[in-house]
This record gives structure tokens, sequence and C-alpha cells, in this order.
């Protein structure tokens, strides 16, 4: 048992190290205003050198490297803060789905624009009646000669504002029950009938959209799979969800509040000399190094040719909910500076606070996590399903 | 990256499992509650058969050389089947605090305990709290001569030798020492507690022989040494019994009925489950840390070890307080075998000091860390 590389992952590490030091940018994550031109200028620096989208084959961008590999190389490049964000979406889940169902040319002509960042991609899934049950959507397409057409409204579009294309579910027919009346497209998010509207958040962060179509055409050509098939295409592409989406954790770790509890004093004594304190930051320690150490058994295994088992699936469910309680911690130690958003330093704790909600629900709510390890891990029952084998439009409905 | 075991260390757990299930079932832990027994003689001396008390002795000294990342795989297997026989007390204490020793004690007594002759156990608490050195006082030893009694030292009825912090009575340096059970001038007093499947008594000395494990003193005699080692060991137990737990709970839930269909299927229980396999998971990866850090005795053992512990103590105390509640009425049943984990995982979790005093060392490690 041990954390090194075998010789040739030893190598290979050492090869992607050398480049990203002669390459790599310098940068500060996804948050600054030009992260968008950073981030489509770092992709074409890595897609021109063969450092993109490293598990592809070659012919659409990629080098054909080995699982392990793309992770190496992503352990790397995670050490340098370079915003790569824009293209979780369009790599990590529009393409497996186009390379599993879009035709040769359309995979030719899009698959290496994925690759080299020039062509940013969004995901039209969850709608205002379609969050956790995703499959009840309602935004409807209709057959048009060659053409589709669709009207309703997606919402929590990561990234829309500046994405090229989308991928989308649509109910096509509504008289079929929930999960077999969808057809899944692409498509051209400057098609006419679009329109993007940015959400504001708690944070005041605006990183999600309502994304409104109002008789948008949709060639039937850029439909992936077939009319009535949507929800397995879906499938296909929430199955990549998991691994495109991180867990969340980022600057509210265990170090921020260790650092945090060094320099506040509680009762005239530094914080962490205060045994609850202790007792808090020492069961954050452990959470952390579980799924850092858990992520290196998924390592292993891939390191042994071998699929990772199940245990990753807790990873988001841990992280999300910890940053909202180091953040909660860290505003309490501070009290009503904790609190003040006029100090660019000292807030961070107040943003992150404000941000985390989004965290424990993006990606698969915590119920829906939850729900996931005990269904698909453990084993257990689905819930109770009222709607399954009703038609979609006899589905009674609450939400707006 | 390597880090998991090796497919030599499953094939010694698949043999683990197979002898564990067919000889050491949990009836057998029912039979020591409910019986007169101190343990399962017949289970250990298959045990000792086994060669598993020789697992990661030296072959110089009568054992068969392997690391320690086999015990722990032995720990895990022990621990979910609840073997009522006294295996952590003589090999990851007993049997580790002489094979840490640099004088004759360890060629006189590590061949007799690597081939189970003897029966080694750890004496350490005298008063309420953590067994730390400060709470150590009232054992003495004058030329050679042990005296003093110490609480509550688990498998004190059975063991053959015991491994005692004293204090020499000039100096005052706190220091481990190996007794001989059989000498005269120990008293022994059998004591209750929550786990009846584990036996425990107190041990008295008068003027009782006693050899250093150190030649030399300092840094508690190796105390603090001992009990980082045996935590890791003590947490893949914690590991093998919460995961058993929740094997349990969830088999519980799927066969029982209520309002028409089986209980696992409401979200309340579905997600009680699910926390638990999360807990698990968490610990898992950590004891794997403290396992790394053990085999390869790595300077981050007490930060490791601290990590390992915490994390099987809170996984331990969770699945099996859930493992109840899921179970409802019958779980707290005599005859229901859901006590039986919920007693040990309480037992473990304070038998080298509580969660609490673990979470400060692994604080107090990260200090001494970032200070340096």
């Amino acid at each position: 048992m041990d954390f090194d590389d075998t010789l040739e992952e030893a190598s290979f590490r050492a090869q992607a190290r050398t480049w990203l030091t002669e390459n790599a940018p310098d940068h500060e994550g996804d948050h600054t205003d030009d992260f968008l031109d950073v981030a489509k200028a770092w992709q074409k620096a890595k897609y021109d050198a063969g450092w993109a989208c490293l598990s592809w084959p070659k012919e659409w961008g990629g080098r054909d490297a080995t699982p392990v590999e793309a992770k190496i190389f992503a352990d790397e490049e995670a050490r340098y803060k370079l915003p790569v964000g824009p293209f979780l979406i369009g790599q990590g889940m529009a393409a497996p789905t186009m390379m599993a169902y879009a035709s040769e040319e359309q995979k030719a002509r899009y698959l290496p624009k994925l690759a080299s960042g020039e062509e940013v991609w969004c995901q039209l899934f969850s709608e205002p009646a379609g969050g956790s049950d995703l499959a009840a959507l309602r935004t409807r397409s209709v057959r048009d000669g060659d053409d589709w057409v669709v009207n309703g409204q997606k919402i929590w579009t990561s990234g829309a504002h500046y994405s090229d294309l989308g991928i989308l579910v649509t109910r096509s027919d509504p008289s079929l029950p929930k999960h077999m009346g969808l057809t899944y497209f692409f498509l051209d998010m400057r098609s006419a009938g679009v329109e993007v509207k940015p959400i504001k958040q708690i944070s005041g962060q605006s990183n999600f959209n309502e994304v409104y179509f109002t008789d948008v055409r949709i060639p039937d050509n850029q439909r992936l799979g077939a009319v009535g098939d949507g929800w397995r295409v879906a499938l296909t592409t929430l199955m990549n969800e998991r691994a495109a989406i991180g867990g969340g954790g980022g600057t509210m770790n265990f170090q921020t509040a260790f650092d945090l509890a060094g320099e506040v004093d509680l009762d005239g004594q530094p914080a962490i000399t205060d045994r609850g304190v202790r007792g808090q930051l020492a069961d954050w320690y452990c959470k952390e190094k579980g799924l850092e150490f858990t992520g290196a058994r998924s390592q292993s295994a891939l390191s042994r040719g071998e699929t990772p088992g199940p245990e990753n699936s807790i990873g988001k469910l841990v992280a999300a909910k910890q940053a909202q309680d180091i953040a909660s911690f860290c505003i309490e130690l501070l009290g009503m500076t904790g609190v003040s958003m006029d100090h660019e330093e000292l807030s961070a704790y107040a943003e992150a606070y404000l941000g985390a909600p989004g965290s424990r629900i993006a990606g698969g709510s915590d119920e829906i996590m939850l729900n996931i390890i005990a269904e698909r891990v453990l084993g257990l029952p689905q819930d109770i399903r009222v709607d399954k084998g009703v038609p979609f439009n006899e589905v009674p409905t609450g939400a707006k | 990256m390597n880090f998991e075991f090796s497919a030599e260390q499953n094939l010694l757990r698949e043999q683990a499992v197979g002898f564990l299930s067919d000889r050491a079932p949990l009836s057998v832990a029912r039979r020591v509650l409910d019986g007169d027994e101190t343990h399962a003689s017949d289970v250990w001396q298959e045990i000792v058969n086994l060669g598993w008390t020789a697992t990661a002795v030296p072959e110089s000294h009568g054992g068969f050389g392997f690391g320690h990342l086999e015990l722990c795989v032995l720990a895990e297997e022990l621990g979910r089947s609840l073997a009522p026989v006294p295996f952590s007390s003589s090999v990851y204490l007993a049997t580790e605090a002489v094979a840490g020793a640099d004088s004759l004690v360890r060629d006189d007594w590590l061949p007799r305990l690597a081939v189970g002759e003897v029966i080694g156990c750890v004496a350490l608490y005298e008063v309420t709290g953590a067994p730390k050195p400060d709470r150590m006082k009232g054992c003495t030893v004058t030329d050679g001569r042990l005296s003093g009694r110490k609480r509550w030292i688990t498998d004190g009825d059975i063991a053959d030798m015991a491994v005692v912090a004293a204090r020499d009575a000039v100096t005052g340096d706190l220091g481990l020492y190996a007794v001989d059970l059989g000498s005269d001038g120990v008293g022994r007093f059998t004591v209750e507690t929550i786990d009846p499947t584990r036996n425990h008594a107190d041990l008295s000395f008068d003027n009782v022989p006693a050899s250093p494990l150190m030649t030399s003193t300092g840094e508690a005699g190796g105390l603090r040494r001992l009990l980082d080692r045996a935590a890791v060991l003590f947490a893949f137990e914690q590991l093998g019994g919460a995961e058993a737990s929740l094997n349990m709970a969830r088999d519980y839930a799927l066969g029982r009925y209520a309002f028409g269909r089986p209980i696992a299927g409401y979200q309340a229980i579905k997600h009680k489950l699910a926390r638990m396999y999360v807990a698990i998971q968490l610990a898992r990866s950590n004891c794997y840390y403290g396992a790394w850090a053990l085999a390869t005795d790595a300077p981050e053992l007490p930060l490791a070890a601290a990590t390992a512990r915490v994390s099987a103590s809170q996984a331990y105390r969770e699945c099996t307080e859930e493992n109840i509640q899921i179970h409802g009425g019958m779980g707290f049943t005599w005859e229901f075998d859901c006590h039986l984990f919920y007693r040990r995982a309480k037992l473990l979790s304070v038998n080298l000091g509580g969660e609490y005093d673990w979470k400060h060392q692994l604080i107090s490690c990260i200090e001494a860390d970032q200070a340096a």
C-alpha cells in the first residue's frame, strides 16, 4: 500500500509537469472578469500541444490516454488556479453523449472544437417543474417537416450566456408516461427564439440562467437518439455528470478554519485552544482526509485497470455541506466582522456562506445524492412514484 | 497510486471471512454473553493454530514476518465477527509493545506471544480519563519489583503476561514493564463492563518481578507510540463492526414491511442507511491512511492514527445506534444481536482513550507540523 506512481505513471506525470511549468499562465480561478478569454486561450494551448481531453480518441482532438493518465494531468493542472469551468459541461457531459449518439460527420464537426475550447456548450435539462424529478420536464417539441419546433423554459443553465451550443431534452409526446415521451437534441444557442436571462443568486453572482424557447426551430438531424428515447440519451449525459462536477469545497476547507481559529481570540485565548473548537476542527479534518483518501482508492482502481467502486458518490454530499459549515464557523468566530461585506479579505467567509446553499443543490441535491447511494449502492427500493405509467398530461402538478 | 490492499492480502481476508463465519458466528459471542466463559477458548485455540498471532512478528522471533497490513485485514474481519477472543489485547497491544522493546524482554516474551503459548494484555488505566502519563501515579517499580493497582484491563483474567505502565520509584520516570501474571503477589478482580463478550479485570501487584521494556527512558517509555500503533489496528476492528451493523440494518429494512412495503423503501430509512455508508467510507479511507503509516512507520503515524481512530469511532457509533433505530422495538431486545455491536462500539471507542482525547491529539499533531 503506497501513494506512489508506477514507473509509467511517474514518467507521464513528469512529462505533464514539465509542460505545465513551461506553459501554464498565472491565474486566479474562475472569478475574474476575463476568465472566459483566459479559459479559451488556455484550452487552445493544451489542444495544440496534445494535452486537451486526454482520454478522447486522437481523431477528435484527444490523446488516447488511459483514465489514470487523464487523472494525473488533471491533478497536476489543478495545482495552477486556471479557469477550466466553462468546458466542464461540454467536454464532460455533452461530448460523451455526442460520441454515443451523433453521426460521424457531426462528431468530426463538433468534438475537435469542444476539445480546443473554440466552442462552449451548456446543458438544457432542468426546468421550473423538473429539478430533482428531471423527467417531469415540459418544454415541448413538435415535429414540423424537417425541423422540430420547441417552446418552453429551462432553468439553472450554467454558462448559457456565453455558450455556443446546448444539449436539450424536450417532451415530444405528453400523452405517454413521463419517461417515454422525451426527445433529445443539440442546438445552436444563437438560434432565433432562444432568450437567455441570468438568475441573480443570493450571493449576488449570476452563474446560472433561465433559457426561454419561443418557436425555436431545430433540424431533425440534430436529434440524438430516437424520437421518444430522450430519457435514455439523457442518462448517458447524467452518468457523466458526477465525474464532471467536482466536490465544490473550494476555499472553505479545513486549513481555512484551522488558520482562522489560530488568529481569532475567544475569551482572551486563541479560539484553537478551546476544546470544543478543536473537536470541531478534528471532525472536518477527518472528513476532508476521508474524501481525499477515498479519491486515492478510486485512483488505485484506475491504476490497476479496474473500474472505481461506488465510494466516490459520497464526495459532493460531504464536501458541499462541510464548506457551508466551515463558512458558518468562520463567521461565528469573527462575529459582526464576519458578516460585514465591505472588507474584501474578510467578506470571503460571508460570500462563501451565501454561495454554499447552491453547492448543496446543484448537480443533485443532498437528498438526491442520498437516494442515489441508497438505491444504486445499497440496492434499496426506489421511492413510491405515483406518476408511474400515468400519461404525462394526466399527472397532477403543483409547481409554478 | 496503490492505495488498496494487495491481491494476496485480499486472499488472506477471504480465508479469514471463511474461518470466522464458520467458527465464530455471532452465536459464539452470544454464548460468552449469556454464559460463564471469559472468552471462546476453542475459537482462540484455532486462531493460534492458524498462526494469526504470529502474523507481524519477525521470523527471528518465531513469527511469519508479514507486515502490519495483514494484521489490519485480520482486525477488520475480527471486528466484523465480534469473535470473543483476546486477540486485540495479546496482538495489537502486548505483542506490539514487546516487539518494540530493546531489552531481553523481547527475546523472552515475543516468541511465546507469537505462537500463542501465552496470552498478553496491557495495563494502563488507574483513574477516570484517557490513559495519559499524568494519570499514572499509583504503580511504582523498586529494584525490579512492581507494586500498585491497575484498572479495567481487557482480558485481565485471561492473560498470562501483562505490559504495565509504571513509574520508577527513584526517578519517577514512566515506563512499560513486562510482568508474568503467574507470579506471587498478582491479584485479579473481575470487572463487569458494558460489553460482557470481552473480559475485563483489575490487577493488583504486590512486589511482583517486572522487567523494563526499554533500557533507556524518555517519551513516557514508548506509551504514546504503543497507543498510536494499536489505535490503527483497533480502527480496523471498528470499521469491520460498523460495516456489519450497516449490513444487518440493511437486511432487516429490506425484509421488514410496514404500511404495505419494505421499510427500506422509505426515505427516512434510506437516507439513514446512506449516511451510515458515507461514515463507513470516510472511516475506511482514513483507516487505510493509518495502515499505510503503521506499515511504513511513517512520521505521520500519530496524525494518521488519530484520524483513523476518530473516523472509525464515529462510524461505529453511528452505525450501531442507527442499526437499533432501524430495527425498531426488536432492536433493543436482548434476543436480537444489534446490542452486541452497540456494546462493542462504545467499549472500543474508549479503550485507548475517548474520542475527545484523540481529537485533541489530532489537532495538536497538525499544530506541531505547521509550526515546524
